[in-house]
């Protein structure tokens, strides 16, 4: 199953490698990970995209909170929630395949936001699975290039994480 | 009053009430150590190895409640240290461990003995922290203390660079700290304290599974008088020994890889399991899809969340600090609590086990390494404090010691370190001076941190260390001749020291003890006439003893190997 894992975390130096380290050492999967300051800078705000039964995932949230600098964990995708990613394609523009680009771009609510001679960048934004469908509706031949931020997301409504 | 970084190092461990640290003096720490010569209240114990240094603040801990210090230099001093912390974390000891680093304008250029100690050491701590502040010094070692010793303890890394302890700073150390990001729970809930006291009160077949947390919450007062007040079975893990009386009737002995005959079965037919700091690990559970093969309920106390249904599922779960939930359970007991007439029957069935008698063993014309425990258990009359490395030797202590206290079993359980005991022997003497000290062992395991002989002359430690030599590793063999078709593979050691000598040459005094008639005298000897000397007792052991019963690995607790005449 797919979880999508918020953490608050004491925003010092070596707390992502304290994270990263424990997914590693127990054997737990990163699909993505997300991290920047919060409003209050001396916290951060990390997403992790991750997979496993529900064991997997209790042990998960009980292991990040056993570790010494983290605030705050919280499953997201246990309610109701809403989640985006960015990505940024560089895709080949040229001939009738500009056009066919700029189209793509209007129908995925995609943005252009660096156009040369031959390529444009396009900014798109969604849930993970717009941003899948997008690349697998290009020709694979034009992709230049893609890069994507993975998952971020927040509780709907009152469901808030804060200290 | 403007000090240096370094006098503040040691007036926090004063602050602390830290009696001793163990260590090893390098470029990085020579400003703490100066500031350490300047005053007399913290001592300091000088090993031959650091990796000693952390092993011993280790043992001092395990035999006191009190959190071991360790004091190294960069680099190597801390790579050194890895195996000690890794040591201690495995068993959830309280420790800090002050590192030297190089100056803070040198991190990341290569420096000379410079090492990325908060990465090495960070998967094998509790926390660890690089001071980059002198103003944050004293606070970061408070925050140390603290959080080794609260919660589920455990080593703490605080890495110094050596600017820092030069820098001059006013020393103000805070009496309490809080920190938004830890709080450990220590209260249990008190209804799941109250499912907990119904599921006991419906036991037919209930065991109490104990395991290190007794020991280090001190619950053992807490644990016997509920044990008593039940009347049920208790079984301790390897880690779990003292925490309740070996000697006591419903003891039915250590569960596990090595456990009893009696306890393993109980463990596996109960239709009640009372878990109290404890971890259902792999050497104490074995295959856990057999054990989950029994219906039952599981009642699980520990400190740590994470403890609870990792490997086995769990129904009620209990967080909270041991002692405290214990005595929540008696209280609640108090009112009416019957235990279920059953139980008298699942007595008949554990007397029945018990009458295997599965620690029972063949004598020979060598020297047997049980022999050799029962008669120190004997001599000692039960009172000393054993450490042990790891193998043969180990379980033997473990199986035939008979452990009424707790904090006198000192061993590696959960990383399973060889070399540890000789240095947890000086541990346990800083910590327990008076302390009698056997440090059961092996020919193997000794000669991995044999250079503390050095460091026991010149402390005066008084350690009997019991050698069961069988010119083998006996647990690597065991296997081997089990499950390998006995091709000894590297097991056997064709060059031993003439230990008698290498003790002689340290200083102390040595002793070669061959035939099973001058066990006893040898040990009254060591204990009486030499009580003052480290002795080295070279036993010349049966090199086919074997340790049973035996669970191999991948197996189910009920598919023990025993002796073969049982």
């Amino acid at each position: 199953m797919r979880h999508i894992i918020s953490i608050l975390i004491e925003n010092e130096s070596g707390a992502l490698s304290r994270v990263a380290g424990l997914f590693s050492a127990r054997g737990y999967n990163i699909e993505s990970l997300t991290v920047a300051p919060t409003e209050d800078p001396s916290l951060s705000r990390m997403t992790i995209l991750t997979s496993g039964s529900d064991e997997v995932l209790e042990q998960i949230t009980k292991q990040l909170n056993k570790l010494v600098d983290v605030v705050k964990v919280v499953d997201l995708s246990e309610a109701a929630h809403v989640e985006r990613e960015l990505m940024l394609i560089k895709v080949r523009a040229t001939g009738k395949d500009r056009e066919e680009m700029k189209r793509m771009a209007d129908i995925f609510r995609g943005r252009i936001i660096d156009v040369t001679e031959s390529t444009y960048v396009i900014e798109l934004t969604g849930a993970s699975s717009k941003l899948d469908s997008f690349i697998a509706a290009l020709d694979a031949g034009l992709i230049l290039e893609t890069v994507r931020t993975g998952v971020c997301g927040i509780g709907r409504g009152d469901r808030i994480l804060k200290v | 009053m403007m000090i240096s970084g370094a006098e503040i190092v040691i007036r926090c461990l004063q602050e602390e009430k830290v009696d001793c640290v163990f260590g090893y003096p390098g470029g990085s720490v020579l400003h703490i150590y100066d500031a350490l010569f300047k005053q007399d209240q913290v001592k300091h114990i000088l090993v031959r190895h650091e990796q000693a240094a952390v092993h011993a603040a280790d043992a001092y801990s395990r035999s006191s409640q009190r959190v071991g210090v360790a004091l190294v230099t960069s680099g190597p001093g801390v790579t050194n240290t890895v195996t000690g912390i890794a040591t201690a974390y495995m068993d959830s000891i309280p420790m800090v461990v002050l590192t030297g680093q190089v100056p803070s304008f040198y991190i990341g250029q290569d420096a000379f003995q410079e090492c990325d100690t908060v990465g090495i050491t960070r998967p094998c701590v509790k926390h660890n922290f690089l001071v980059k502040d002198v103003k944050d010094l004293a606070v970061t070692i408070k925050k140390a203390f603290h959080i080794a010793s609260t919660g589920r303890p455990g080593p703490v890394v605080v890495d110094i660079p050596k600017d820092i302890t030069a820098q001059m700073c006013e020393f103000d150390y805070p009496k309490t700290i809080q920190m938004r990001s830890y709080n450990p729970v220590v209260k249990g809930h008190l209804g799941q304290i109250k499912k907990a006291v119904q599921i006991l009160q419906e036991a037919k077949r209930p065991v109490i599974y104990t395991g290190g947390g007794v020991i280090l919450s001190d619950a053992a007062e807490q644990l016997t008088k509920l044990a008593h007040k039940l009347n049920f079975p208790v079984t301790n893990t390897l880690m779990g020994l003292g925490g309740y009386p070996a000697t006591d009737k419903q003891f039915i002995g250590m569960l596990g890889m090595h456990g009893t005959f009696e306890a393993n079965n109980a463990m596996h037919y109960a239709d009640v399991i009372l878990a109290i700091g404890a971890r259902f690990d792999d050497r104490v559970i074995g295959n856990p899809e057999h054990f989950g093969e029994e219906k039952r309920r599981v009642i699980h106390i520990d400190i740590d969340p994470s403890s609870i249904s990792k490997r086995v599922k769990v129904d009620v779960p209990i967080v909270g600090n041991v002692p405290d939930v214990i005595e929540e359970i008696v209280k609640l007991m108090d009112g009416g609590f019957k235990t279920d007439p059953e139980v008298a029957n699942w007595w008949k069935q554990i007397d029945e086990w018990r009458g295997r008698d599965s620690l029972r063993y063949k004598q020979s014309e060598h020297i047997m390494p049980q022999f050799v425990m029962e008669k120190l258990y004997e001599v000692t009359g039960g009172n000393a404090f054993i450490t042990s490395d790891v193998g043969q030797h180990q379980m033997f202590a473990a199986q035939y010691y008979k452990f009424d206290k707790p904090r006198r079993w000192i061993n590696s359980g959960g990383l399973g370190t060889m070399g540890v005991g000789l240095p947890y022997g000086m541990g346990v003497l800083m910590a327990n001076p008076d302390a009698q000290v056997a440090c059961v062992t092996g020919e193997g395991s000794i000669q991995m941190c044999i250079q503390e002989l050095s460091t026991c002359k010149q402390y005066g430690f008084p350690i009997k260390i019991i050698n069961l030599n069988n010119g083998m590793l006996g647990m690597v063999r065991q296997w081997q001749e089990m499950f390998y078709s006995k091709r000894y593979s590297q097991s056997y050691v064709t060059s031993l020291p003439d230990f008698v000598k290498l003790a002689e040459a340290y200083g102390h005094v040595g002793m070669k003890i061959e035939k099973p008639e001058d066990v006893e005298p040898a040990l009254r000897k060591a204990f009486t006439e030499h009580k003052d000397d480290l002795v080295f007792m070279d036993f010349i052991i049966d090199p086919g003893a074997n340790v049973f019963p035996m669970v191999a690995a991948g197996k189910g607790l009920t598919e023990m190997i025993l002796a073969e005449d049982i």
